[in-house]
């Protein structure tokens, strides 16, 4: 159905059969999944009653991941089933749960790839629509285009009968309190570096400690070495009306192709103007770099420290999950059995 | 090498029967951006100036689809976008469904300059141009003859249409339905119209681009393409500065313009080298074109469709304009 979909997977296949010549892959290597909840300056002292909700959250959709690529569903299903069930709960700011503008409205933002055929779709500026993520991939399967916007994504919406809820349904108190604070503070939780005042106060735990978690996302790979990305988000508090960030943009927080599939997180215009998912991709592509020091190399070296976390897979089932933040929710896992949940740094470097 | 370099396009993938008189108009257009362009260049303005100033004289001017002669959405409205970066710090700014701001790329501008963001769109980009005291017009103003008549034919055909300018009037509109130039061979003909850029290295070795576009001819409202998108359809830093036209979609999912940056710094790629590259490998047959220049003053061009609106001058004296291979 997708149009010049045909010639693309040639190129790609051939691409795939050159890379498995001379990386000697395997026919099968393996699953590999890993999502996020958010890279950013997530307090050590978060309390358990913050800390232990999410944790269960990401050991819930680890096991969703793993139970459908087991079953052999593919991973570009997988992703979106996975961002979906992120976007559905409130703890993360993704659909429900979102951060607000500074009209303390929602505006949600989504984008999804699918390695395999290099197709892509991206929707932004949503203030209805239940699963972003999913209104991203009819974008992608349903239209000539690969992204759409406000009224026009709305519309689409609409007439794709997806379902949606009254905006009142993603807004939680806790991001009211977030936007109050942050209004107070006369910040936009912004994407550039600012002081950040009362730092380790904990009554503004909320408005500056995670001002840039946000986003979600999820990249899987099959054993045959198919690779896709999906991250989703409703953006930064107190934004303005009409601010899009890096989650919807292919190259910047989502990318996937023979190589790899990476989702982005953390402060959006480190992010865009890094071009970092696609960076991960180039490098290992011109630079002949392995995913870990690829992913390593563009967090720890090419973006400045505070500003971003990303997860990413590779076709030969390998997975990386660098951050430069203070921490990063994430959790990940392998076909041979390896899992993990974490928010801070492992006691190694990363 | 060094000294100021610049280069200007007016779209990519052009219809081999478009009419001798419309070329020609084409080629003074370009000609008279790049005397624009050279002219600040000589009084030592900034690239980013430079690249600005030349995107709203092609804004201004109704012959290529951007700011005024838009191509026309599905609802027979107009919805801009454009991007603009800063190759030194890799600042950017971009604005996306605009429908009564005179001069998208400059309110890209302001949004890099003076708002916390990187990209504003629709009713929060037309609010922010309003705070800005930005200049803005009724739709109409941006709605031509010509594209009302094209979004027709569009519609007819029930394709999305490239914009290759043939005048609709005096019965030459049969052309259109009868030869939509097939671009990939599938039903719908996915091309992005007479996008507009602008790139330039100034005299300190600054690298800056702009990009500006109406975007596709009967395209969905809300439909965003690769003329906002950093990195797609745009892009600037210290090695160069690059802006795409096309296929949106192609240009995106190739992440186009940053490509050529990626390409000369992790495989060392001087300038044409890289352009070629891309054009080669990162693209469908019959998709797109760009225009980029380096940090050492080089300029060059590609494109692996049916011709590219360019102009290209350098420091040293040279000067071209052109269409076709």
């Amino acid at each position: 159905m997708r149009r010049e979909g045909d010639m693309f997977f040639k190129v790609e296949s051939e691409v795939r059969l050159a890379l498995n010549k001379e990386q000697g892959i395997r026919k099968d290597m393996g699953w590999a999944i890993a999502l996020h909840g958010g890279a950013g300056d997530i307090p050590l002292s978060l309390p358990a009653e913050m800390r232990k909700p999410r944790e269960e959250a990401l050991r819930h959709c680890l096991q969703i991941a793993v139970e459908a690529l087991k079953a052999k569903v593919g991973p570009l299903d997988v992703v979106e089933l996975v961002v979906r069930e992120l976007e559905n709960i409130p703890h993360f700011n993704a659909g429900k749960g979102s951060v607000l503008t500074s009209k303390g409205t929602v505006e949600m933002e989504a984008s999804i790839m699918d390695g395999a055929t290099m197709n892509c779709g991206a929707v932004s500026g949503l203030t209805t629509v239940l699963n972003p993520i999913s209104l991203a991939r009819l974008v992608m399967d349903k239209t000539p285009h690969i992204y759409l916007a406000f009224d026009g994504a709305q519309d689409f919406a609409r007439q794709q009968g997806v379902p949606t809820l009254d905006s009142t349904h993603f807004i939680t108190a806790h991001n009211i309190q977030r936007l109050n604070q942050a209004k107070q503070a006369h910040t936009v939780q912004i994407d550039y570096t600012q002081p950040i005042q009362n730092y380790t106060k904990k009554e503004t735990l909320f408005a500056n400690s995670d001002s840039q978690i946000g986003t979600v996302g999820c990249v899987a790979v099959d054993g045959l070495g198919n690779l896709a990305s999906a991250t989703s988000t409703g953006g930064l508090v107190n934004k303005m009306v009409g601010r899009i960030g890096d989650t919807p943009l292919i190259g910047a927080g989502t990318y996937a192709d023979a190589r790899c599939a990476v989702s982005a997180t953390g402060k959006g215009e480190a992010i865009i103007r890094g071009t970092v998912a696609r960076d991960v991709a180039a490098l290992m592509e011109f630079k002949g770099l392995s995913l870990q020091e690829a992913a390593t190399c563009v967090v720890h070296e090419r973006t400045p420290k505070g500003t971003v976390g990303l997860i990413a897979v590779s076709a030969k089932g390998e997975v990386a999950m660098p951050f430069n933040t203070t921490g990063m929710f994430r959790a990940c896992a392998t076909e041979d059995g390896y899992s993990e949940i974490a928010i801070w740094p492992a006691a190694q470097v990363e | 090498m060094g000294g100021w370099a610049i280069a200007v396009h007016g779209g990519a993938g052009v219809d081999p029967n478009l009419p001798p008189q419309r070329q020609e108009e084409a080629k003074q257009l370009l000609t008279r951006c790049l005397n624009l362009g050279i002219s600040a260049l000589r009084s030592n303005a900034s690239a980013l100036d430079v690249v600005e100033l030349v995107v709203r004289e092609l804004e201004s001017d109704p012959l290529f689809n951007s700011g005024r002669g838009s191509a026309l959405t599905e609802k027979g409205t107009v919805e801009m976008e454009a991007s603009i970066m800063d190759g030194s710090k890799r600042r950017c700014g971009a604005v996306s469904g605009l429908t009564t701001v005179k001069n998208p790329i400059s309110l890209a501008r302001l949004v890099m300059d003076k708002s916390p963001h990187s990209y504003l769109a629709f009713s929060g980009a037309e609010e922010f141009a309003r705070k800005q005291g930005v200049e803005v017009v009724e739709n109409e103003y941006f709605i031509t003859a010509d594209n009302v008549g094209m979004l027709k034919l569009a519609k007819e055909a029930n394709t999305i249409l490239f914009d290759y300018r043939i005048p609709v009037a005096g019965g030459a509109c049969g052309v259109g339905v009868e030869n939509p130039l097939q671009m990939n061979g599938l039903p719908i003909s996915v091309y992005a119209p007479e996008t507009v850029g602008c790139v330039v290295v100034d005299g300190e070795g600054k690298c800056a681009a702009a990009t500006s576009t109406g975007g596709l001819m009967n395209k969905m409202s809300g439909r965003i393409g690769d003329s906002p998108l950093i990195g797609a359809g745009t892009y600037a830093c210290e090695l160069c500065g690059v802006s795409c036209t096309g296929e949106g979609e192609a240009i995106i999912r190739g992440t186009l313009a940053r490509e050529v940056a990626a390409v000369m710094e992790y495989k060392g790629f001087k300038l044409q080298a890289a352009v070629d590259f891309v054009i080669k490998h990162r693209l469908d047959q019959g998709k797109a074109g760009l225009i980029a220049v380096s940090n050492s003053g080089e300029v060059s061009y590609g494109f692996n469709c049916n011709g590219m609106f360019r102009g290209c001058a350098t420091e040293d004296g040279f000067m071209e304009v052109g269409i076709w291979e």
